[in-house]
C-alpha cells in the first residue's frame, strides 16, 4: 500500500504525488437545505494520481458531496479548488470541462443511444467541427467522426466492451451499464474521476475485476479517482486515502489501516459497544 | 360619471370576472396538484355548462334554478367521464401524452359544440335578476355582487372540504405522495375522480356566473376563459388552492385595470404578460410548492 | 450522401411533372400546402422530438415569418419572384431572432412550465400583430383587416426546395456531434451536463432553429395565400402543428412528413365532410395517444443507407452477454 506524506498545512497525499500539485482540494465545504445542515466543514485533499475513498453510513451525505463537487448544488460555504482554479460560480458542464467527471448512484446513461454514442457524447469537446461543418459535411467532419468512433471503441476496450458499440445502452445488463458510465466519464478527459458506488450490485468476482480495472484506469490515464463505496473489500483494497463521513461531517481520515482501527469509525458503523 | 364611480365600477368588474377565473382556476390547480396534468379541457367544460343552461332555459323552458342545477350537474358528470375515459388509461404514460390528450379533448368538445349548436353565439336568458345596489353616488351591479358572493362562499366551502373532510385529507395526501397515500389504504381512483368532480362542479358554478355577466353561449367561449383562468392558477401557484383564488382575482383586476386605462384591446397581452413575468421571476407562483429532482 | 441524391432526383422529377401541366392546378395547390405543413411539422419536431420540449406557441413564429416576408415583398419594386428567396430568409431570420429572445426565459423552465410560457408568448405575438398599427401610428400589419396584395410567389418548386433544405439541414445536424448533444439532453439532461455538454447553448440553438424554419414556412404561406391576418396564427394553429408532429411520431422526420401530407391532403380530398374534419382530428389524436403514446412512427428515422444495408442482408449484431443479477436493495 502506498505511503501517505503530508503536504504542509493542507493534508496528506501519496508519496509519489508529493512533487506535483494536488488535483482537488476542498476547504470548509458545506451546504444547508433549509434548516438541515447536510454537509459541514468538509476538508479534503486529493493527490494527482491518488485513489481516494469516501465512506460512511447511509444518509451521511456522500452523494451530496459529489453533487457539491460538480456544482449540481451550490455550496452554502467553503471553496473547491480544482488544480489551480476555484470552481465557484461554474455550472456543472463547466466543472466537467475543467476536469471533474462523475458517475451516478442510479445510473444515468443515455438509454436511447448506442454504447458507442454514449461514449462519443463524452468525447464531445474532443471533436472540433462546428455546426456549419456538420451541415456541409466537410472533410473535417468525416475525419473527426471516424476518429471519435475509433477512440470510443478503444476506450470501451478497458472493459472489453469494444464489440458492443452498436447495442442500445438501455438494453445492456446492469453491470455493463455501470461500466459504460465509467467509460463515458473517462471520455471527458478528467483530472479526477468521481465514482458513485461503482460496485453496487456486483458479485465478488466482478468486484475483484472492477478493482483491477480502476487501478488500471488510474495507471493508464494518470488521473485521480474519488469513490463512494459500501463494499469494504474494494475500499480497503485499492484506496490509498479514505475519508469517513457521518451526519455530514468527516469523522476520520487516513490510510485503510488507520481507518479500520479507528474507534470513531467503528462506532459510526456498528454503534457504541454495550458497557 | 365621476372618476370615483368609474374606478369602483371597474373594480367591481374586475372582481366579477376574477371570481369566475378563480372558480375555474381552482379546478386547474386541484387537478394539477393531484395528477400533475394541465387539464386543457377544463375551460371547455364551462362552455358545456353554458350550453346546458341555455338548453334548459330556452329549449326546455325551465326556470333559472333548474337550469343552474342542470349546468352544474352536467359539468361534474362531463369532468368525471373525461377523467375515466381519457386520463385514467394514460396514468402510466409520459406526461406529454397526457397533455396532448387533454388538448385533444378540448378540441373535440369545441368542435362537437360547433356541429350541434352551430358556430354562432346563443343568447342565454338572464339567470340572475338582482337589482343594482346604490351606495351613495355609486351603483354596484347586482349581478356582480351575486357573482362575488357565490364565488367566495364556494371557495370557503371548498376550503372546509379540503381541510376537514376525509376525502379532503385523501386529496391532500395523494398530492403529496401518491405511493404513500395508497399504502395508507387511500383509493387512488376514488380520490382522483372526486377531485375531478369537485373541480368540474366549481367550473359549472363558474359557467353559470359567467353567463350571468355575459349572457351568451358559443363553442369557443371556454378557450380564452380557460387559458386566462389557467394563468390565474399559475400566478397563484399551481397546486395551491388559496393561490388559485388570489390568482383569479388578480387577473380579473388586471384586466379591468387595462380596460380602465383604455387598453382593452391589449387585455389578452396583459394577462399573458403577467404569465411570463411570473414564470420568469417565480415559476412556482405566489403560493406554490417547489419540486426538486433528485440527483 | 445517398439521401441527398434521392432528394435531388425526387425534386427535379416532380417539378418537371408539375410544370408540364400533368398535375391539375387544384392538386398543385394542395401539394404546396402539404409542403408548407411539412416544414412546420419538421420545425416543431426539432423542439419536441429532439429537444424533448413542448412549445405551444409555434404559430407565433410562423406569423412573424409570414408578416415580415409579406411586408418586405409588398415593398419591393423589382421582380417579386427573384426577390422571394430573400423574403423567405428575412421571415426565417426574424422568427429565429424572436425565438432566441423567447428562449432566454423559456428554456430555463421545464416541461409544463415551458409549454405554458411559450403559449403565452405565442398569444402575445398574435395580439401585437393585431394591434400594433394603433401604436405605431401607421399601417404596418393592418391587423384584423388583413394584410392584402402579397405577391403570390410561392410555387411547387420553391416550396419543395425549402422542404428539401429543411430536411437536409436537420438531418445533417442530428447525425453529428451536435445532434448527439441535443439528443443527450432529451435523454438525461443531468448526465449531459455532467459530460460537459453546454445544455443552455444547445437548447437555445435547437429552439432558435425550430423558430427559423417555422418562419420560412410562414413566408411561404404568405406567398401562397396572398392575404394574411393574425387570427390564422392563434393557439389553434399551434395545436394543429403539434397534432401533426405527435401523430407522425416525435423525433421522426419521415413521420412528420407523412403526417403532414395525410393531415393536409385528407381534409382537402374529403371536402364533403369538412364539418367532421375537426372531430376526426381530435378523436384521432386522443386514440393515438391512448394506444401509441410515441406517435405512429415513434422515433423512427428513415435512412436510405440503413434500408439498403438491411435489404442487402447485413449480419445480425452479436448476441448480448447473459443478463447479470439485478442488485439487491
Amino acid at each position: 500500500m502506498s505511503k501517505l506524506v503530508p503536504v504542509p498545512s493542507r493534508g496528506m497525499v501519496p508519496e509519489r504525488d508529493a512533487a506535483s500539485p494536488p488535483v482537488l482540494e476542498t476547504l470548509h465545504l458545506g451546504i444547508d437545505f433549509g434548516g438541515l445542515v447536510a454537509v459541514d466543514d468538509f476538508n479534503l485533499l486529493i493527490g494527482r494520481t491518488e485513489i481516494s475513498g469516501l465512506i460512511g453510513p447511509n444518509g451521511a451525505g456522500k452523494t451530496t458531496v459529489f453533487n457539491l463537487l460538480t456544482n449540481v448544488y451550490k455550496p452554502t460555504r467553503g471553496t473547491i479548488i480544482l488544480g489551480d482554479k476555484d470552481t465557484a460560480g461554474m455550472n456543472t458542464s463547466q466543472v466537467c470541462r475543467a476536469g471533474i467527471a462523475r458517475t451516478f448512484q442510479n445510473i444515468r446513461l443515455f438509454k436511447d443511444m448506442t454504447v458507442a454514442e454514449n461514449v462519443m457524447v463524452g468525447l464531445h469537446h474532443d471533436i472540433t467541427y462546428h455546426i456549419l461543418g456538420a451541415v456541409l459535411r466537410t472533410p473535417r467532419y468525416w475525419r473527426d467522426e471516424k476518429k471519435a468512433r475509433e477512440r470510443a471503441l478503444d476506450m470501451l476496450s478497458i472493459f472489453n466492451m469494444q464489440d458492443m458499440g452498436d447495442i442500445k445502452a438501455g438494453a445492456l445488463p446492469y453491470g455493463a451499464q455501470r461500466r459504460l458510465e465509467i467509460v463515458r466519464a473517462l471520455a471527458t478527459k478528467p483530472l479526477i474521476l468521481l465514482l458513485d458506488e461503482p460496485a453496487a450490485g456486483m458479485n465478488p468476482s466482478e468486484t475483484a475485476e472492477l478493482m483491477e480495472n480502476i487501478t488500471k484506469i488510474r495507471d493508464t490515464y494518470q488521473i485521480a479517482i474519488l469513490l463512494i463505496e459500501h463494499d469494504m473489500k474494494l475500499v480497503m483494497g485499492i484506496c490509498e486515502g479514505i475519508a469517513v463521513l457521518n451526519y455530514g461531517k468527516i469523522i476520520a481520515k487516513g490510510t485503510p489501516d488507520e481507518i479500520s482501527s479507528n474507534p470513531a469509525v467503528i462506532e459510526a458503523y456498528l454503534g457504541k459497544k454495550e458497557a | 360619471m365621476s372618476l370615483f364611480s368609474t374606478i369602483v365600477s371597474q373594480f367591481m368588474n374586475g372582481l366579477q370576472t376574477g371570481s369566475v377565473y378563480a372558480l375555474v382556476a381552482l379546478g386547474y390547480s386541484m387537478v394539477y396538484g393531484i395528477i400533475l396534468l394541465l387539464n386543457f379541457a377544463h375551460g371547455d367544460i364551462i362552455m358545456v355548462g353554458a350550453y346546458t343552461a341555455w338548453l334548459f332555459m330556452v329549449n326546455f323552458g325551465q326556470s333559472p334554478i333548474i337550469a343552474v342545477i342542470a349546468a352544474i350537474a352536467a359539468c361534474t358528470v362531463l369532468g368525471v367521464v373525461i377523467e375515466k375515459v381519457a386520463y385514467t388509461p394514460l396514468r402510466k404514460a409520459p406526461r406529454l401524452s397526457l397533455l396532448i390528450t387533454a388538448i385533444g379533448i378540448s378540441f373535440l368538445l369545441e368542435n362537437l359544440a360547433q356541429i350541434i349548436f352551430g358556430a354562432g353565439a346563443k343568447p342565454v336568458p338572464a339567470i340572475v335578476n338582482v337589482p343594482a345596489i346604490l351606495l351613495g353616488s355609486v351603483s354596484l351591479s347586482g349581478t356582480a355582487i351575486v357573482t362575488i358572493v357565490v364565488s367566495v362562499v364556494s371557495m370557503i366551502l371548498l376550503n372546509l372540504l379540503i381541510k376537514k373532510s376525509k376525502m379532503g385529507k385523501a386529496m391532500r395526501a395523494v398530492s403529496e405522495d401518491t405511493g404513500a397515500a395508497q399504502l395508507m389504504g387511500i383509493s387512488l381512483n376514488k380520490t382522483i375522480t372526486f377531485t375531478f368532480a369537485v373541480g368540474s362542479a366549481l367550473a359549472g358554478i363558474g359557467s353559470v356566473l359567467y353567463c350571468a355577466a355575459y349572457p351568451q353561449a358559443s363553442p369557443t367561449m371556454g378557450a380564452m376563459l380557460g387559458l386566462k383562468a389557467f394563468v390565474a392558477a399559475v400566478l397563484g401557484g399551481i397546486g395551491s388552492i388559496p393561490g388559485a383564488m388570489i390568482g383569479g382575482f388578480a387577473i380579473g383586476l388586471a384586466e379591468a385595470a387595462a380596460s380602465a386605462f383604455g387598453l382593452s384591446v391589449w387585455k389578452d397581452a396583459v394577462v399573458f404578460g403577467i404569465l411570463i413575468i411570473v414564470l420568469v421571476v417565480k415559476p412556482t407562483g405566489l403560493l406554490g410548492r417547489n419540486l426538486q429532482e433528485k440527483v | 450522401m445517398i439521401n441527398t441524391v434521392l432528394f435531388v432526383v425526387l425534386l427535379t422529377g416532380s417539378t418537371g411533372l408539375v410544370n408540364s401541366g400533368s398535375v391539375s392546378n387544384y392538386y398543385t395547390r394542395v401539394l404546396i400546402l402539404c409542403g408548407i405543413n411539412m416544414i412546420l411539422a419538421l420545425s416543431l419536431n426539432i423542439a419536441t422530438g429532439y429537444l424533448g420540449q413542448l412549445p405551444l406557441g409555434h404559430a407565433g413564429f410562423m406569423a412573424l415569418g409570414a408578416y415580415t416576408s409579406a411586408i418586405f415583398m409588398r415593398g419591393v419594386t423589382v421582380s417579386p419572384d427573384a426577390v422571394f428567396p430573400l423574403g423567405i430568409l428575412i421571415g426565417g431570420m426574424t422568427a429565429a431572432f424572436v425565438g432566441f429572445l423567447i428562449g432566454i426565459p423559456a428554456l430555463r423552465l421545464k416541461g409544463d412550465y415551458l409549454a405554458i410560457i411559450t403559449l403565452g408568448f405565442g398569444e402575445i405575438i398574435r395580439v401585437v400583430l393585431l394591434n400594433i398599427d394603433s401604436v405605431l401610428g401607421f399601417k404596418l400589419t393592418y391587423g384584423a383587416a388583413s394584410l392584402k396584395n402579397i405577391p403570390k410567389t410561392t410555387n411547387f418548386f420553391n416550396t419543395f426546395l425549402c422542404v428539401a433544405v429543411t430536411c437536409f439541414v436537420i438531418h445533417t445536424i442530428m447525425k453529428s456531434r451536435h445532434g448527439r448533444a441535443i439528443l443527450s439532453i432529451r435523454d438525461n439532461e443531468i448526465a449531459a451536463e455532467a459530460c460537459g455538454i453546454n445544455t443552455t447553448y444547445y437548447k437555445t440553438f435547437g429552439f432558435t432553429l425550430s423558430a427559423f424554419f417555422a418562419g420560412v414556412a410562414g413566408a411561404l404561406y404568405a406567398g401562397y395565400l396572398g392575404v394574411i391576418s393574425p387570427a390564422a396564427f392563434g393557439f389553434m394553429k399551434s395545436i394543429e402543428i403539434l397534432v401533426t408532429v405527435v401523430l407522425g411520431g416525435m423525433g421522426s422526420m419521415i413521420g412528420s412528413i407523412i403526417s403532414a401530407t395525410v393531415l393536409t391532403a385528407l381534409p382537402e380530398l374529403l371536402r364533403a365532410f369538412s364539418q367532421y374534419r375537426m372531430i376526426a382530428y381530435s378523436l384521432l389524436l386522443i386514440v393515438v395517444m391512448i394506444f401509441k403514446p410515441t406517435g405512429l412512427m415513434g422515433s423512427y428515422d428513415f435512412s436510405l443507407s440503413t434500408l439498403l444495408s438491411k435489404l442487402g442482408g447485413k449480419p445480425k449484431p452479436k448476441p448480448l452477454p447473459e443478463k447479470e443479477d439485478e442488485p439487491h436493495e
